[in-house]
């Protein structure tokens, strides 16, 4: 049996499977039931001065029949009085004393009142707080959220505000509305932070009605750029945890990482690329708590069959394998081979390499059952076909090296070897 | 043991023969359904239709929610395709060759999916098709079958006026007269002949009889071109003592009854016997059951392999309590009192090559009704009367659809000698496509 259990910056949970900070997170009666389904912890709702909330809040990207591919919302920080947020806080650390609290915090834009926010925060007996310099709706105009985010300077001066008053961890949640989260991240880590969280929501237009001819979510009659998330985002998130996890400075705090988890598949590829904790809303909103049975489990039997005791033996194992790509092998060539006894003849493998890539797969007629078959002469080893394919393991790629030795870009040029002839 | 109608109450015949293939509740359960293809490229289910409808595109559109695209793409390869939705043998055409088959998952339900793309087009008389100016060109067109209004249609598109002659007082043909009345109302036989005809430049004229009403030589003299879609004819002859009893009847004209009378008209035996295993043996058998009767047998000479009807059909009969006799070879029905009695019946074994051959043994059925349908005979009479070469009375055409005569085309059942509705609408295609080359 393997141990899942989380330590952040001294902060333990009995899994690492948090829920971030979001509707889930933003009242003792949610927060109470998601420790029942067994949740490690939660990122409360980001407390700030009071807001007010519009309707409609979210709207969502479907693909093919599935609903909420991408996920997409509105809503602003905590719209409850903060003094009703605190008293729950408390009463759910109270309750529970073994999962993790961390508050998410977005004070107004001065010293005195972040000061004054921690204080009271910290006073609920929380574990830890979380700097939501990402929000990219509303808060943003207000010079809060992603505003701060997005400046690395501004937000290294928050950060040290931050510093100067919390006695409790403190993680910086950044926003991905950037060209790089690694700027912001340095500075944030310069100025104290001791870890990062991200990525937070990407701003989108998820739709537009095609009768009202008003993109969605739709509040009478007008819309507003929303923050973006849920499975759609992952990769883009996986991408950003990878920078902080190759960056000198970034590197050397741990990461909670936030994107499209929905799976304990999903969380495994954020922990190999440097996540110490994963934090998971969308699904969370989609399904409800219960998804957290199947990701401890999942994630359990996973590390056991890999012979995995804790999460720290894999935690971003992977991060050394992504490199530039002057650095990979021309050597290496793989050839697509399809299993003719597995082949439902759909033919996609054959248009997709036909319109779409490389010519490189052969149709002998037949009816009305057309054979496939690949030219390998003329596969470039791109995987579209075994992509496309919808039965597993019918399209497999074979290694065929073009040379024994390792072989990169730099090295191909200096030597002077031919390019394609065709 | 007699031969009664009227057997059920008004909502028992209602029940029995509401719609057996109902479509989709609801939008969402076809876009679940059309949501699960997989868009195969040349799509082995377009390959097993013989009219060719690019199903992968019209599922596509479903998705899209592009139902008027998908409407049009159904009915630009089939204009019956609404009514082929509900009568195909898909498990032999598209569906029996979605590759889904091959990964042993359920084959897409591409029926109703194509039912789900037409139904609104149908019932609310969408202008999918637009009709060229007229060229004065004119085709008469004899029987009003899908054969015949496939033709009409494609001519009509291409600017040629099209008269039909109907020898029944409605379209539709064996879609309309010869088909379980569970798989097709009556309601929507008329939707898709006025659909079709709605498009203009179609005229079909009801009750008129190819050598009885109107005459071949009249019309090659009225017309550009003549298109001979007049089908087949009544169930072929058994060929064995006691034929001529009573009780003993003919599939299509039961069938054609139970259409035309209204379901308590229709007298039915408490013991019956189906001597056959086509697609119309099961629409009679099933029928016959639902009508009333006590006891239906299907009764085929070889065995399961060779049966012409589907397993999807074969299930029908079967879950409606009908019973199957294999390889028994109808030898005599004998009666008392004029009335049929017994079914007299020679157990057979297929020899070497696949005929069946008598055993020596002997099956006998007690029955009040006989329903022969062993296949249907061609129109001989009229065939052999107007001097059309033919192959024992199923007209000969050449591979542009012409007859032995000039100017004259056939297609169809009346080619074929009988084969699904959804060939009779290719033939049509197919004829109209060489009648405008031969009119232009």
């Amino acid at each position: 049996m393997a141990d899942i259990s989380a330590n952040f910056l001294g902060i333990r949970s009995p899994n690492p499977f948090w829920l971030a900070s979001a509707p889930p997170t933003d009242k003792q009666v949610n927060v109470l039931r998601a420790f029942e389904a067994g949740w490690g912890g939660v990122v409360w709702k980001t407390l700030g001065s009071q807001v007010k909330n519009v309707s409609s809040r979210y709207s969502a990207v479907d693909y093919n029949g599935r609903r909420v591919m991408g996920f997409n919302n509105i809503e602003l920080i905590s719209d409850r009085p903060l003094e009703i947020n605190l008293k729950e806080i408390k009463e759910c650390v109270r309750l529970f004393p073994d999962r993790a609290m961390i508050v998410s915090l977005m004070a107004d834009n001065d010293r005195n009142s972040w000061h004054e926010l921690i204080k009271k925060v910290e006073d609920t007996g929380a574990h830890g707080l979380e700097l939501n310099f990402g929000c990219p709706h509303g808060m943003t105009e207000r010079g809060m959220g992603a505003a701060v985010g997005q400046d690395p300077d501004i937000a290294r001066k928050v950060v040290e505000w931050v510093m100067e008053a919390a006695t409790i961890p403190v993680i910086t949640k950044l926003t991905p509305n950037v060209h790089s989260v690694v700027p912001t991240g340095r500075a944030a880590v310069e100025a104290g932070t001791h870890a990062l969280s991200l990525i937070n929501t990407i701003q989108s237009v998820t739709g537009v009605d095609l009768d009202t001819f008003v993109p969605n979510p739709n509040v009478g009659g007008k819309s507003t750029f929303g923050g973006y998330c849920g499975p759609a985002v992952k990769p883009i998130a996986l991408k950003m945890l990878t920078t902080i996890g190759q960056d000198r400075v970034t590197s050397t705090v741990p990461v909670s990482g936030i994107g499209g988890i929905e799976t304990w598949k999903d969380a495994v590829e954020f922990m190999l690329l440097g996540a110490t904790t994963l934090q998971v809303c969308t699904a969370a909103m989609k399904y409800g708590f219960r998804i957290i049975e199947d990701m401890c489990d999942g994630l359990n039997n996973w590390m056991n069959e890999k012979g995995f005791q804790t999460i720290d033996e894999f935690i971003g194992r992977s991060l050394s394998t992504l490199t530039n790509w002057e650095e990979l092998d021309m050597n290496f060539h793989i050839v697509a081979h399809i299993n003719q006894d597995k082949c439902i003849h759909c033919g996609l493998c054959y248009i997709g390499c036909e319109d779409g890539s490389h010519q490189a797969i052969n149709l002998s007629y037949g009816n009305p059952y057309n054979t496939y078959s690949v030219k390998e002469d003329e596969c470039v080893g791109c995987n579209l076909c075994q992509l496309v394919c919808p039965v597993d393991n019918c399209i497999t790629m074979t290694e065929q090296r073009k040379g024994d030795e390792y072989l990169n870009w730099k090295e191909f040029q200096r030597r002077g070897l031919p390019l394609n002839d065709h | 043991m007699a031969i009664r109608n009227n057997r059920l109450t008004a909502e028992e015949y209602k029940e029995q023969f509401s719609d057996i293939r109902p479509p989709f509740d609801t939008n969402d359960a076809a876009l679940v359904e059309a949501n699960r293809c997989l868009y195969c490229y040349d799509a082995p289910c377009t390959k097993s239709c013989p009219t060719g409808i690019d199903v992968p595109k019209f599922i596509k559109q479903i998705t899209t929610e592009n139902l008027r695209g998908a409407a049009y793409t159904v009915l630009v390869s089939n204009i019956m395709g609404g009514g082929c939705a509900k009568v195909c043998p898909v498990e032999k055409l598209c569906e029996g060759a979605c590759v889904y088959n091959l990964m042993e998952e359920e084959a897409i339900s591409i029926a109703r999916l194509q039912r789900f793309a037409t139904e609104r087009a149908i019932q609310e008389q969408w202008p999918l098709f637009t009709r060229k100016p007229s060229t004065g060109k004119k085709v008469a067109i004899i029987g009003a079958g899908p054969s015949g209004l496939s033709c009409a249609h494609a001519l009509s598109r291409e600017g040629v006026d099209v008269t039909i002659y109907e020898k029944e007082s409605k379209g539709g043909g064996l879609m309309t007269y010869g088909i379980a009345a569970y798989k097709v109302t009556p309601q929507f036989c008329q939707e898709e002949v006025d659909y079709i005809t709605s498009i203009g430049g179609i005229d079909i004229i009801y009750n008129q009889e190819l050598g009885k009403n109107v005459s071949l030589e009249t019309l090659q003299n009225s017309y550009d071109a003549v298109y001979l879609a007049f089908g087949v004819g009544l169930a072929r002859q058994l060929e064995i003592p006691g034929e001529q009893l009573y009780g003993v009847v003919d599939a299509i004209s039961f069938i054609y009854d139970i259409r035309t009378k209204g379901y308590p008209a229709i007298p039915v035996g408490d013991r019956v016997v189906v001597i056959g295993m086509g697609m119309t043996a099961i629409d009679a058998a099933t029928q016959a059951k639902r009508l009333g009767a006590k006891e239906v047998t299907l009764v085929y000479r070889r065995t399961q392999q060779e049966m012409p009807c589907t397993e999807a059909e074969l299930d029908i009969a079967k879950l409606d309590g009908c019973k199957i006799v294999w390889l028994a070879a109808p030898k005599e029905i004998t009666g008392e009192d004029g009335k049929a009695a017994q079914l007299v019946c020679n157990v057979v074994k297929l020899d070497a090559g696949g005929m069946p051959v008598a055993t020596g043994e002997i099956i006998t059925f007690a029955v009040d009704m006989v329903i022969k349908a062993a296949g249907q005979m061609p129109f001989e009479e009229l065939v052999y009367g107007h001097q059309l070469d033919n192959n024992k009375g199923k007209v000969i055409i050449d591979s542009n659809s012409t007859t032995s005569i000039k100017g004259v085309f056939a297609g169809g059942d009346c080619v074929n000698g009988g084969k699904e509705v959804v060939d009779a609408v290719q033939a049509g295609k197919d004829s109209a496509k060489a009648i405008l080359q031969y009119l232009f």
